[in-house]
């Protein structure tokens, strides 16, 4: 029987990785993630698990060590948010390029410049080309679901890739909802104990890790690890079909809401996905045929599933939840459109930003942009690309 | 049980399939396989008639060519040396020249 | 234990030959002798900061480690470090490893002094069970000779260039040991490159067998960079502990040993002639930095006596 609950979003990861009970979490504080570390701690000092703590005295170390335990041959994880996820960058890539499976619990929140520390994606979004998986959580449910699925994603052995679990700051992080949590044993069995075959502490057989690989070897490197970022959209839909047998619950690389038949669609990221259900709610109640696409898995792509998904609609918002200043274009608005090119779709899109720095996103603003939709696809209102929803004017 | 990584079987010339995930390195000291001897100028001889075994070149060579086994040094490893010419300075009993060229 | 020069000699190589170092390199002959005072039973992972000896030992497939080794990044060995020393206690504790490893971590003095330093610092005051080796040369070589917290005054660098208007680096190096002493770790230690290098193998092995973290702070001339005939580099060694510049010290448990008083202290002159990199100190005209410059190696001197004599 499942364990039905009250929880936050941070609640659910802290639950889960209590339940994971992994060897190592280096962590350094900073809001909305601040709460997963503290928690940890607290099951820690309880005894409810033997994790060891590394009480950091940044982020980049937090990232380091977490890098340094996971080569050790434990299975190790870090948090953070917004600036600390920046402070990270360099060893992101470092860490993808070693190969090392590690989870990050990244609660999305805005990027410094102002200082900001409410949600939304430009954090994870600028770390989209270093070499992780991300998969990110539309409500505490699903950033509890996709924590207890990680590791086995990160460590598989046709992966070894790391791994970035995302879910909104506040929205997700603070708000409480209902959960429904699965058994200890059953997570236990389902994520397994973690035995790799190459690491630091391998008595039988040293290992060395971060070489200085010249031109001849740098590009054959990135190619392996393309194949890694490739391997995984396989071993992503694999562990979710397990994971339904355990939980009941149904995931993919997306989540397609009453876009069957959908004429008017937006394609978005995270907890602005529920809102937006509800407004497809109320535009189907009028008979207006709008749909949802939800992406769940950025990192890998899915671009050639999203272009077959959005193939009968007549119009598309892709909608970021953060800026790229290409001064064309968001991150996910780019994506999409460039798969929906190569399936050669010519649906006409449009590319809204929403949500930045914590910005409302309410079902009247999902309403808005689903109207616009409509008099794009009837010709009666010229497309306007790369709009704000909700700015004042 | 996790195998020692053929270093020989990963060349400039090498496929990406031949290459390391992650570019890692199983088992220790594949360094050796390099020779950097080529490097030298000149070249570290020695006089064993003058050679006590002193065993003080030893720990001042940068490339930890000057064997020692059982107590006492062995004849250096020209496959390593850079010529470099500590060992001669640090020899108090002039058993070791440096020799112009490889 | 007593030092058997012999027996340690006969110690297995843990620095395999066939690296991509200088001729000559001191940080090398460090790092060599750093590992030889590791019981031979005994199990190692090595950390490493971005730097010439990084880039030199472990050029992809070629290791010249016989341990496991993990370089990371250039700022990020303490911390790097610090999470494998916490996986094997994790691991240690679940039965997954047996056998007993200690973790020593070599890092120049721009991955250690300026970069890398808030990762030290997190390091060292988290008192993980480890040893971070500083090679200090005395600025950033693996770059081409910059200048770094720990070059020395009026060193001529590539970003303190001797010219008509400049002597070259403006500011004293910092005492990174002290620093780290204040941290109150359990050991840390001063040495360089010293005959059999008694000095710094037995501090080595007091590192790495005092449980809680280590710092060693040893003086690794770089040819290149400092400019004196290559095989001269004990001889460098050698005036730079008897000039004073370069004192021999250890902190124990935050009690300040001094390892060795010159009986006659030497000018400092003596230390700074041989190298390219001090040349304009020796045009007449210079004649007071020079003696300034005396006046600075004196005054951190009596600073250590003073330390020392509590």
């Amino acid at each position: 029987m499942s364990i039905r609950e009250r929880m936050s979003g941070n609640e659910a990861v802290a639950y889960a990785i209590k339940q994971i009970n992994p060897d190592v979490m280096p962590a350094f504080p900073i809001t909305p993630s601040t709460e997963i570390p503290q928690m940890v701690s607290t099951f820690i000092a309880n005894g409810d698990i033997d994790t060891e703590f590394i009480p950091v005295e940044s982020e980049h170390s937090s990232m380091s060590a977490t890098m340094g335990a996971s080569a050790a041959g434990a299975r190790a994880l870090t948090a953070t948010s917004s600036c600390g996820l920046a402070y990270m960058w360099e060893l992101l890539y470092v860490a993808a390029s070693d190969r090392l499976p590690l989870v990050l619990a990244l609660v999305n929140r805005a990027l410094t410049g102002p200082i900001n520390i409410n949600c939304d994606h430009s954090d994870s979004m600028g770390a989209r080309d270093s070499g992780w998986i991300q998969i990110y959580a539309e409500n505490n449910q699903e950033a509890y679901d996709n924590f207890i699925q990680s590791f086995r994603i990160s460590e598989h052995p046709d992966v070894m890739l790391p791994f970035m679990a995302c879910q909104d700051g506040f929205i997700t992080s603070h708000a409480v909802e209902n959960i429904e949590l699965i058994e200890d044993d059953k997570v236990k069995a389902f994520v397994g104990d973690y035995n790799p075959e190459n690491y630091l502490l391998n008595a039988e057989m040293p290992m060395a890790v971060g070489p200085y690989a010249t031109s001849p070897f740098y590009m054959e490197t990135k190619m392996n690890q393309r194949l890694a970022m490739k391997n995984a959209k396989q071993v992503i839909l694999q562990v979710a079909e397990e994971f339904e047998k355990i939980s009941g619950r149904k995931y993919g690389f997306f989540e397609e809401y009453k876009l069957d038949d959908a004429d008017y669609a937006i394609v978005i990221i995270g907890s602005a996905a529920g809102t937006t259900k509800d407004a497809v709610d109320h535009l189907r109640e009028q008979g207006i045929k709008a749909g949802l696409l939800k992406i769940r898995v950025f990192r890998p792509f899915p671009g050639e599933e999203i272009a077959e998904a959005l193939k009968n609609v007549k119009a598309v918002a892709v909608l970021d939840r953060a800026e790229s200043f290409s001064a064309c274009g968001g991150p996910v608005g780019s994506e999409v459109k460039a798969a929906l090119y190569d399936a050669k779709s010519n649906v006409t899109t449009v590319n809204y930003f929403y949500g930045i720095g914590g910005r409302d996103y309410t079902v009247e603003s999902a309403t808005s942009v689903y109207e616009d939709l409509i008099k794009i696809a009837d010709g009666s209102m010229e497309p306007e690309q790369f709009k704000y929803v909700g700015l004042r004017k | 049980m996790a195998k020692a990584t053929d270093i020989t079987k990963i060349t400039e010339q090498s496929p990406y399939t031949d290459i390391t995930p992650g570019n890692q390195v199983y088992g220790g000291g594949g360094a050796r396989m390099f020779n950097t001897g080529e490097w030298r100028t000149q070249t570290p001889v020695i006089n064993w008639d003058k050679c006590t075994h002193c065993l003080l070149c030893t720990p001042v060579c940068p490339d930890s060519s000057i064997p020692v086994k059982d107590g006492k040094r062995e004849d250096f490893d020209y496959d390593h040396c850079k010529g470099c010419g500590i060992c001669e300075r640090v020899c108090s009993f002039g058993a070791i020249t440096m020799k112009e060229g490889i | 234990m007593a030092f058997n020069f012999k027996e340690v000699m006969n110690k297995p190589e843990r620095l395999a030959p066939g690296h991509r170092m200088c001729a000559g390199c001191g940080g090398t002959i460090v790092a060599r002798t750093v590992l030889r005072a590791l019981k031979p039973e005994d199990k190692a992972v090595i950390g490493n900061a971005t730097g010439c000896m990084e880039v030199s030992t472990f050029m992809y497939p070629y290791t010249a480690w016989e341990d496991s080794y993990m370089h990371n990044a250039f700022e990020n060995a303490g911390a790097t470090l610090s999470g494998i020393e916490t996986a094997y206690n994790a691991l240690k504790k679940k039965g997954k490893v047996t056998d007993n490893y200690k973790f020593i971590t070599f890092g120049g003095d721009g991955g250690t002094y300026d970069i890398g330093f808030q990762s030290l610092s997190g390091a060292m005051e988290r008192n993980h069970d480890l040893v971070y080796v500083c090679y200090d040369n005395g600025a950033y070589m693996n770059t081409g000779i910059q200048r770094s917290s720990a070059t020395p005054m009026y060193a001529d660098t590539t970003t303190t260039p001797v010219g008509s208007q400049s002597n070259g680096k403006m500011q004293n190096r910092k005492d990174l040991a002290s620093i780290i002493a204040s941290h109150d770790v359990p050991y840390v230690a001063q040495s360089t490159l010293l005959g059999t290098m008694k000095d710094l193998y037995e501090k080595a092995e007091k590192a790495i067998y005092t449980p809680g973290a280590a710092f060693l702070n040893v003086m690794a001339p770089c040819p290149r960079g400092w400019r004196y005939d290559t095989p001269d580099i004990m001889k460098i060694c050698k005036l730079a502990v008897e000039t004073c510049y370069w004192p021999l010290f250890e902190v124990v448990e935050g009690k300040w040993i001094l390892n060795y008083e010159p009986k006659k202290k030497l000018p400092i002159e003596d230390f700074l002639r041989p190298q390219g990199r001090f040349k304009h100190l020796f045009k007449p005209e210079n004649e007071a930095l020079l003696a300034q410059y005396q006046e600075e190696v004196d005054r951190r001197w009596e600073d250590l006596l003073f330390k020392c004599s509590r």
